[in-house]
């Protein structure tokens, strides 16, 4: 007897569906027609995949540059390596983000790539020793965009000091060596991240698009505000400022031996940001579906306007904040750190927008919860 | 009224029904036991967090590292022997202590139908609920025929609160005017088959799945005490959880309420149940039939029945302690738990902690992840009690690292039922000064909206 009730409840609910597909054309809330696989797919086809074949020449270009560098080292060579490096490392700002698939493999493949502030004494050590493997964790601090920072602005006083520590110096030759490491890692990386994604992970990772913890999409999301929260807030202008510590601390900028581009370099990663938020194709002009079109499908209104709006002003106001800033953040910490701080806090209440309200709208798991809930 | 209330206190009733109710009871806490661990939440929320969070003034109740483990061995054997019948009083009070321990070890997990197992074995240490079908009337030589009515009815009283409060709580205007929270929850289940590209996203079924919930919660209870919709309200109990568990990760908690539901049946369909279970013991050749038998009384009768008294008042009366305190209950959450209060709220924060010394003004963020659990994070950015307690943590570990004249302030921001993220912590407050108590915080910030009802 239980189990006909059980029968006629589970043929009620299947009337209730069909019927609900003839008239699921009018009226608010209709079927759900966001494709969620087609915001994958804009991510990949027109966000993800294009920046990373930005980026991966521009890096290749830089390995050219350094091994002419290495190569014949004068002033001339090293300014070339320097352009390209800044260009490159511009380019990195659009991928950082993107730490899934074969990025997240490769043991996170950004550790390989931009850890910040670098250990001198790793590096001078490895110089001078031989010794040293950049594949262990102990030398996230001393490869990368960091390291290369170091070598190419920073190792000397001045740029007579530099070519000298490539040419004339005990250690050239340890150098020389060093500098050839970091930048083929850096580029083997590279490659092996864009071969994955442009030889079957794009399918991957456009298929996924369901609801569970392991989705690409929940994934993406995680990945994007970790990004946003811990790669750009933190990293970038929190932890300069001082945000985390008793006292700021102007020497972990970004680019600190360069001393020109921390804000370039930060501006540039903002706007990547905001590009995936909004879905806007890689350099060019057309949006597709994104989490600004799903936030307006789910008619995420707050306070009279969507949350997609309110999110896109707070990046536009941190934005102008960082405008505000010294180029050289560095020197904007230790003049003037009330501005930083102000631009932390731009950024910061964008966190709340993204960790919250957007991720409340979604009603995707954050992390990796597990455990009943009521 | 005096005497009929006598009368109604010696009537008796057959034990089966409280037999299969416990047996029932039993397996169901086993295997949640067993599920837990298996999951290795036993590990992930109770071993591995460096801090937990207690509820006040149980802050003595804690984890104790691996040998949290014999505690949930302890609750398993209980139950077990609980399903069995084997020393009946001794292991349902072996149950409580155990599962009511390794509730308040952190109230980061806290569920109402954890307080819901808590409370109904509590219950049950009053109840004979091995007076018929069990181990103990095999070593005892003796079953009974007949059990006070009462007993059984308890069983039935507290399930109807538990229904009729959840149904209470439901009149609000979020859920019933906005179909908040059902309204986020629900367009998210798109991978659903059949129903989640459909159904799912239709503003009109959020809004029947607010209404529908709510009236369910209320007049189940009557539905089921009622011989003639009997059947057709245990139909709906199983349809109404079995969906629930389809569209929420809520654990056995639906198993269990349906479980629960049987108590409702009369003694006939229980000695069917108990005949299924004799059959299958058959091999066994165990034998019911040589005991000796008799009618059940209580010996402690004055002291039972007071008991039994206070504890429903408390049950009646405990859940309106809300109205105690001034601002929005959803807010606030003074007086949220313990109540029935179930799925009402998609509530989400995010909160950071300044560390100041008071004499220099200077400071510094936390990074929380350095001191809890994302989930442990996740459940202490939105409750005002969880901020305050972590504060103080806070604020004793930073001295015992030598930093001086310590303030500990919160910034936080909470989003609550699709309103927009708003302040919710008074930035100016120092945390480490305020006290931990039953008193309002006057340190949360006003909600600026409304949410009428219950």
């Amino acid at each position: 007897m239980i189990k006909k009730i059980a029968l006629v409840f589970g043929l009620i609910l299947m009337i209730g569906c069909s019927s609900s597909d003839d008239s699921g054309n009018g009226g608010d809330g209709a079927s759900d027609n966001f494709d969620r696989a087609t915001l994958l797919q804009n991510l990949a086809d027109n966000i993800i995949i294009p920046s990373y074949q930005d980026f991966g020449p521009k890096l290749t270009t830089l390995k050219a540059s350094i091994e002419n560098f290495v190569a014949t080292p004068n002033q001339s060579n090293l300014e070339t390596a320097r352009n390209h490096w800044l260009t490159a490392y511009k380019a990195w700002q659009h991928v950082e983000m993107f730490n899934i698939g074969k990025a997240e493999a490769l043991n996170e493949y950004y550790f390989f790539m931009n850890i910040y502030p670098v250990t001198v004494a790793d590096i001078e050590n490895g110089v001078s020793s031989g010794n040293y493997d950049l594949n262990t964790p102990n030398y996230h601090d001393a490869q990368g965009f960091p390291a290369l920072d170091y070598l190419l602005f920073g190792v000397a006083e001045d740029d007579a000091g530099i070519l000298e520590k490539f040419t004339s110096d005990p250690n050239s030759q340890g150098y020389k060596t060093y500098i050839t490491d970091v930048i083929n890692q850096m580029d083997n990386l590279t490659q092996q991240v864009i071969t994955d994604w442009t030889t079957g992970y794009r399918d991957q990772f456009v298929n996924s698009s369901k609801n569970t913890a392991t989705s690409s999409l929940n994934k993406f999301v995680n990945d994007f505000i970790f990004y946003y929260e811990k790669g750009l807030r933190a990293n970038k202008i929190g932890i300069p400022a001082g945000v985390f510590s008793t006292s700021p601390l102007p020497d972990r900028v970004e680019g600190y031996y360069n001393s020109e581009v921390s804000k370039a370099l930060t501006l540039e990663a903002l706007n990547a940001v905001q590009d995936v938020f909004n879905g806007k194709a890689f350099n060019g002009t057309t949006s597709g579906a994104s989490f600004k079109t799903y936030l307006e499908y789910l008619k995420v209104d707050r306070n009279g306007q969507n949350l997609s709006n309110i999110i896109n002003a707070q990046f536009d106001e941190a934005r102008t904040k960082i405008q505000a800033l010294n180029s050289n953040f560095n020197e904007q910490v230790i003049t003037d750190n009330t501005k930083m701080t102000t631009a932390y806090d731009a950024l910061q209440r964008a966190v709340v927008y993204l960790k919250v309200d957007m991720v409340q709208a979604f009603n995707i798991s954050v992390d990796y919860v597990d455990a009943d809930g009521d | 009224m005096d005497n009929r209330f006598k009368t109604y206190l010696n009537t008796h009733i057959h034990p089966a029904p409280l037999a299969v109710f416990r047996i029932g009871f039993g397996v169901m806490m086993l295997l949640s036991i067993v599920r837990f661990w298996r999951n290795g939440w036993i590990e992930t929320l109770y071993v591995l967090p460096k801090f937990h969070f207690s509820y006040y003034g149980f802050s003595w109740i804690k984890p104790i590292g691996d040998y949290t483990y014999l505690i949930f061995a302890l609750c398993g054997i209980s139950a077990f022997l609980i399903a069995i019948g084997l020393k009946y009083r001794l292991a349902i009070i072996m149950f409580f202590l155990s599962f009511t321990y390794i509730e308040l070890m952190d109230k980061t997990a806290y569920l109402n139908h954890y307080y819901f197992i808590s409370v109904l074995s509590f219950l049950m240490i009053f109840l004979p609920a091995n007076a018929y079908f069990s181990v103990d009337n095999l070593i005892k030589k003796k079953t009974y025929t007949s059990i006070p009515k009462w007993t059984v009815d308890s069983i039935k009283l507290l399930v109807g609160i538990v229904y009729i409060y959840a149904g209470l709580a439901k009149i609000n205007s979020d859920w019933l005017f906005k179909a908040m929270p059902l309204k986020i929850w629900l367009p998210s289940k798109y991978d659903l088959p059949f129903i989640g590209n459909s159904l799912m996203q239709q503003d009109w079924f959020h809004y029947a799945m607010s209404w529908s919930g709510m009236i369910y919660d209320l007049i189940i209870p009557f539905l089921l005490i009622t011989k003639r919709t009997r059947l057709f309200a245990f139909g709906l109990v199983v349809f109404f959880h079995v969906f629930t568990r389809v569209l929420f990760p809520i654990g056995m908690f639906p198993y269990i309420m349906i479980l629960t539901a049987l108590i409702f049946f009369d003694t006939d369909f229980h000695l069917r149940i108990i005949n299924v279970f004799k059959k299958a013991l058959r091999p066994l050749n165990v034998d019911f039939t040589a005991l000796k038998s008799e009618v059940y009384h209580y010996r402690r009768k004055n002291l039972v029945l007071p008991i039994m008294t206070l504890f429903f008042v408390f049950q009646i009366t405990f859940p309106f302690r809300y109205l105690l305190y001034p601002g929005e209950l959803f807010w606030t959450e003074e007086g949220f738990r313990f109540s029935w209060r179930v799925m009402l709220m998609e509530k989400m924060g995010n909160t950071t902690f300044k560390i100041v010394d008071a004499e220099t003004g200077q400071g510094f963020l936390v990074d929380n992840s350095d001191f809890l659990t994302s989930f442990q994070e996740k459940q202490m950015s939105f409750q005002p009690d969880f901020i305050l307690e972590y504060a103080h943590y806070l604020g004793d570990h930073f001295k015992s690292q030598g930093h001086k004249n310590i303030q500990v302030f919160a910034e936080s921001y909470v989003a609550l039922n699709g309103r927009l993220s708003q302040p919710y912590i008074d930035t100016n407050t120092d945390l480490y000064k305020e006290k931990e108590s039953f008193r309002h915080k006057n340190w949360i910030l006003p909600f600026h909206d409304e949410i009428k009802g219950f």
